[in-house]
């Protein structure tokens, strides 16, 4: 096991070099030890994950990065045995957080590993549906699982019935069980989430270099045309505002529905309506379970609620929705014509191949990326977004209770507070309830999170660099490939792009097609969606599925990362919208309300002023 | 001579017509009827040639001084040419190929009307579609009249016999018997915007792009080079435009008032202005689309589009450079289908 080859010419600050900012030493003190930089870790190369962590993470929402790490880490090194890749390395500094890849070089190691993962990989594509059946069930009962933790309950006097039943167990070890419960969901959670993912980016990515290799000049995201689905889960809460929209018309209620007007106001004036009213509410029920749980983030940062928990993002969409329909657009997406035309393009492309025995070739690869791919699009709703809203919604509970007993002010601030140091302020109120002491956390916790608070603020204003240490010769690692994006060539990008101050172009992957000129709205995090007009053009650290709905008002989409197959590129293709997508620096080059061309067939962002 | 032997109509002609109209002219029948638009024409038949040809011949021998010239001969051939096309320029048509011509000229243009035509030569040779050989014969564009178009294609004719056309032919060793020339005379489209067009890109070989480059005016100022046109890559398949390089286009070629062609700076708002228009790219995509999969194979095609924004065809060929290179297939279909994942699983290096 080793890593990958570096050279020392060129290359990107060494972590060492990185300072905790003057003034958070304490805050950055409470990551756990083992996501701290050492010394050591100069040696290698690392980068700035702001796909998945474009803000300093608040020290209980590392645990999305440390679940999804032990998870993605041990599907690929120990069960499915990817033949160069183990895991990945991650650490935090300032609220950042730099991940790693460690590559397999050693010949005789690669070839080890090869012969285990065509055991193991091969049988799951053998068997996709079957598992991926299977995989639906255990998700599900896993979600169910998750729903039926007990509500936390810490009464004065424990329930005559559960002392007459015999039960022998008081209340506050249930909340120290329902709380290791609810950390035990979220990390098997990610272990569901990479049973399949990285297969499934591979049987993609084999088809992707096959097109690439065959037409040079075809664009990612007519690769991307030919495999997505059109069924996928991640369309259904977009479809669910459009059906809603509809609904909103047929009852002849859609005059409730004005931009600027609050979601409870509506649903106040929608309760007087009576009959038509009622009616719309009961559809709206419908498709809240599940479809609003989708989450205005990725699903890595608590503050990023789902649609369910905050009624205001989709509310906001649909008087745009409902106008769209009036204009007589069509509402549903046309499933069927996309079909064909998803069948026509790939007998097209296969036409032009030079021989029978490409065209076979061809025939293979994409019908396993037809296999593989509805796992590949539809497994966030059901991890990142459905069963995350469930968890993070749950810490609430246990920080409504803890600030109840004034532990710190606002049930929020349990955020502030590491899993470790969660369970111990849990234990400590546990302790307070059994013996009648007052719990010592309330002395303890009020300052600390007001510090770590203020220390997020603190590195939210900074700027840090997009990768650190040696850079490799090459990246060979697959999962680095798959689920960043990250190529040499982009890193030479990264690297001279502090050499060029002057240019007035940003290149990024091109992630759909069109040019378009308008002004630019900065949104750095997704509380600032509000800000974004008509016309818009949105530029974003990385856009997700549940901002779809502003994509009916933008008019261009640009992140600072993201591949051709990010969900801000699928959306930005399903609504026509121009989008460059993993610019790498476009939330920090471009200003707000700047003029900007976004050409999306040719990845480009042009400054005009 | 019936003047079915002397003529041939682009509807009634096609490829395999070539050995009697020539390359070009069978290229351009081909188009007309597979439908695309390409101006309407006729072909003067080599008939025509070997009838002219061999009432010279009586007179003094032409062909076989020809082929007693070593390749290397360049000073023989030099004076050979002069000598032969000067002959082929003065001596008189024979009656029949001239009322022949006329009258199919007067089919083409209306009684009265003399319209711009194009004369180009239309060579066969035993190795017709070689682009190289095609090229050294000679086009009068922008003819006018009667009198004229009959002289150019005496000069069309001629030209087979200019120095480099006959260096390059000593130099193969072609049999002189085989070499004819037909000579196409076609309605000249005022184009208003003309190019080329690849249904594979020149710089990867890619087969699912037209690659189309354009200029202002006529298309002589594209392909002589002298002016840098604007390019444009559009997906064969998708319509996606990926490319659209708009350059300074400092000259364009202009219909000369008198006949011929003249030069003329490009008005100021027009130069760096894209000489297309989104629609007219994808136009012509569909055409390129059409004439490829006509042919089944990879094309190279010269375009204009009249002041009327009518697209027109002015010659297709088989595109060559990428079409003959070898190349090892990018992948096999493998007995295990699974086993192509290992191409990302298995390391890259």
């Amino acid at each position: 096991m080793s890593t990958i080859a570096t050279t020392k010419t060129k290359g990107f600050p060494l972590p060492s070099s990185l300072k905790v900012i003057a003034g958070t030493e304490r805050a950055q003190a409470a990551y756990p030890y083992y996501m701290q930089f050492a010394k050591e870790d100069d040696e290698r190369f690392w980068f700035y994950n702001s796909m998945h962590f474009p803000e300093p993470m608040c020290v209980f929402d590392m645990i999305t990065a440390e679940a999804a790490y032990c998870a993605l880490g041990s599907a690929n090194t120990r069960v499915h045995s990817l033949p160069t890749t183990l895991g990945i390395d991650y650490r935090v500094l300032n609220g950042r957080v730099y991940i790693g890849g460690n590559g397999v070089t050693d010949p005789a190691e690669i070839a080890k590993r090869t012969q285990e993962f065509q055991r193991r990989a091969f049988y799951y594509y053998a068997n996709w549906e079957r598992l991926f059946a299977q995989w639906k069930e255990k998700m599900m009962a896993l979600i169910r699982e998750a729903e039926a933790l007990p509500k936390l309950e810490l009464p004065e006097f424990e329930p005559l019935e559960h002392v007459h039943s015999g039960r022998g167990i008081a209340s506050n070890h249930y909340i120290l069980e329902t709380y290791q419960k609810t950390l035990e969901g979220y990390f098997r959670m990610w272990h569901h989430h990479f049973e399949f993912l990285l297969l499934g980016y591979g049987a993609y990515l084999t088809f992707f270099d096959f097109c690439k290799k065959a037409f040079p000049e075809i664009s990612d995201q007519t690769v991307a045309r030919m495999v997505a689905g059109l069924e996928a889960e991640i369309f259904r809460p977009d479809d669910e505002l459009r059906r809603l929209a509809k609904c909103a018309i047929d009852l002849g209620i859609d005059g409730q529905f004005r931009e600027g007007v609050p979601a409870e106001k509506i649903i106040q004036s929608l309760k007087q309506l009576g009959e038509p009213g009622a009616a719309w509410l009961k559809e709206l029920a419908i498709s809240r379970d599940p479809w609003f749980n989708i989450n205005v983030g990725d699903g890595f940062y608590h503050y990023h609620r789902s649609w369910n928990d905050d009624l205001s993002m989709p509310f906001a969409a649909l008087p745009g929705y409902i106008a769209n329909a009036k204009k007589g657009e069509r509402l549903e997406r046309q499933t069927d014509k996309l079909m064909a035309e998803r069948k026509q393009i790939i007998a097209d492309y296969r036409e032009l191949l030079e021989t029978e025995e490409e065209r076979a070739a061809y025939d293979q690869m994409i019908e396993l990326a037809h296999r593989v791919f509805p796992y590949v699009e539809g497994h966030k709703f059901y991890c990142e977004h459905w069963y995350t809203n469930l968890f993070f919604n749950k810490i609430r509970e246990f920080g409504a209770l803890l600030a109840k007993q004034g532990f710190f002010p606002d049930a929020e601030d349990v955020f502030q507070l590491s899993h470790y140091e969660l369970e111990s302020a849990i234990i400590d109120l546990m302790t307070s309830w059994s013996n009648g002491s007052p719990p010592r956390g309330t002395e303890r916790w009020p300052a600390i999170v007001r510090e770590r608070k203020a220390a997020i603020a603190e590195w939210a204003k900074h700027e840090t660099p997009p990768a650190l240490g040696p850079v490799p010769d090459i990246i060979d690692d697959p999962a680095i490939v798959m689920l960043w994006g990250i190529t040499r060539e982009n890193l030479d990008t990264w690297l001279t792009a502090g050499e060029q101050p002057d240019s007035n172009e940003i290149r990024g992957f091109a992630a759909s097609s069109g040019v378009v000129e308008g002004v630019a709205r900065v949104v750095k995090s997704a509380e600032e969606i509000g800000r974004l007009g008509h016309g818009d053009i949105l530029v974003c650290q990385v856009t997700n599925p549940s901002w779809a709905p502003v994509f009916q008002k933008i008019a261009a989409a640009v992140s600072d990362i993201g591949g051709s197959m990010s969900h801000a590129a699928i959306v930005a293709r399903e609504y026509g919208l121009p989008a460059v997508v993993g610019t790498g620096t476009a939330t920090q080059k471009i200003k707000d309300g700047q003029r900007i061309r976004v050409d999306g067939g040719r990845g480009v962002v042009t400054l005009l002023e | 001579m019936p003047s079915s032997e002397i003529i041939g109509w682009f509807a009634d002609i096609g490829l395999s017509d070539r050995l009697t109209v020539g390359g070009k002219g069978g290229s351009l029948g081909e188009l007309t009827r597979a439908g695309i638009p390409v101006p309407p024409g006729f072909v003067v038949r080599t008939a025509a040639f070997e009838r002219f040809l061999s009432a010279l011949e009586k007179d003094e021998p032409i062909r076989s001084k020809v082929e007693a010239l070593g390749s290397h001969e360049l000073d023989k051939i030099l004076a050979l040419s002069q000598h032969l096309r000067a002959r082929l320029e003065s001596a008189p048509l024979p009656d029949d190929l001239n009322s022949g011509i006329l009258a199919a000229y007067t089919e083409l243009c209306g009684r009265d009307s003399n319209p711009p035509l194009a004369v180009r030569s239309s060579a066969t040779t035993e190795d017709a579609a070689d682009a190289s050989f095609a090229g050294l014969q000679d086009t009068y564009l922008w003819t006018i009249g009667a009198q004229a178009t009959l002289r150019c294609v005496r000069s069309c004719w001629a030209s087979l016999y200019s120095a480099a056309s006959i260096a390059y032919r000593r130099k193969r060793e072609l049999p002189e018997s085989s070499v004819a020339m037909a000579v196409v005379i076609q309605a000249m489209v005022n184009a208003h915007r003309a190019g080329v067009m690849f249904t594979r890109s020149p710089l990867t070989g890619d087969r699912s792009v037209v690659t189309i480059e354009g200029a202002w005016g006529l298309g002589s100022a594209v392909v002589s080079g002298e002016v840098t046109p604007d390019r444009f890559v559009i997906g064969k398949i998708t319509g996606e435009i990926s490319v659209r390089e708009i350059s300074d286009k400092h000259v364009q070629h202009l219909a000369a008032p008198g006949g011929g062609v003249g030069e003329a700076e490009t008005p100021e708002e027009l130069r760096r202005a894209p000489c297309l228009s989104d629609a007219e790219i994808t136009a012509l995509r569909d055409i390129a689309r059409k004439v490829e999969r006509h042919y089944g194979r990879p094309q190279d095609i010269e375009w204009a589009i009249d002041q009327a924004g009518e697209i027109r065809l002015l010659q297709s060929r088989p595109e060559t450079v990428w079409s003959s290179k070898e190349r090892a297939p990018i992948a096999k279909p493998a007995e295990d289908p699974l086993q192509h994942v290992m191409k990302i699983f298995g390391g890259r290096r």
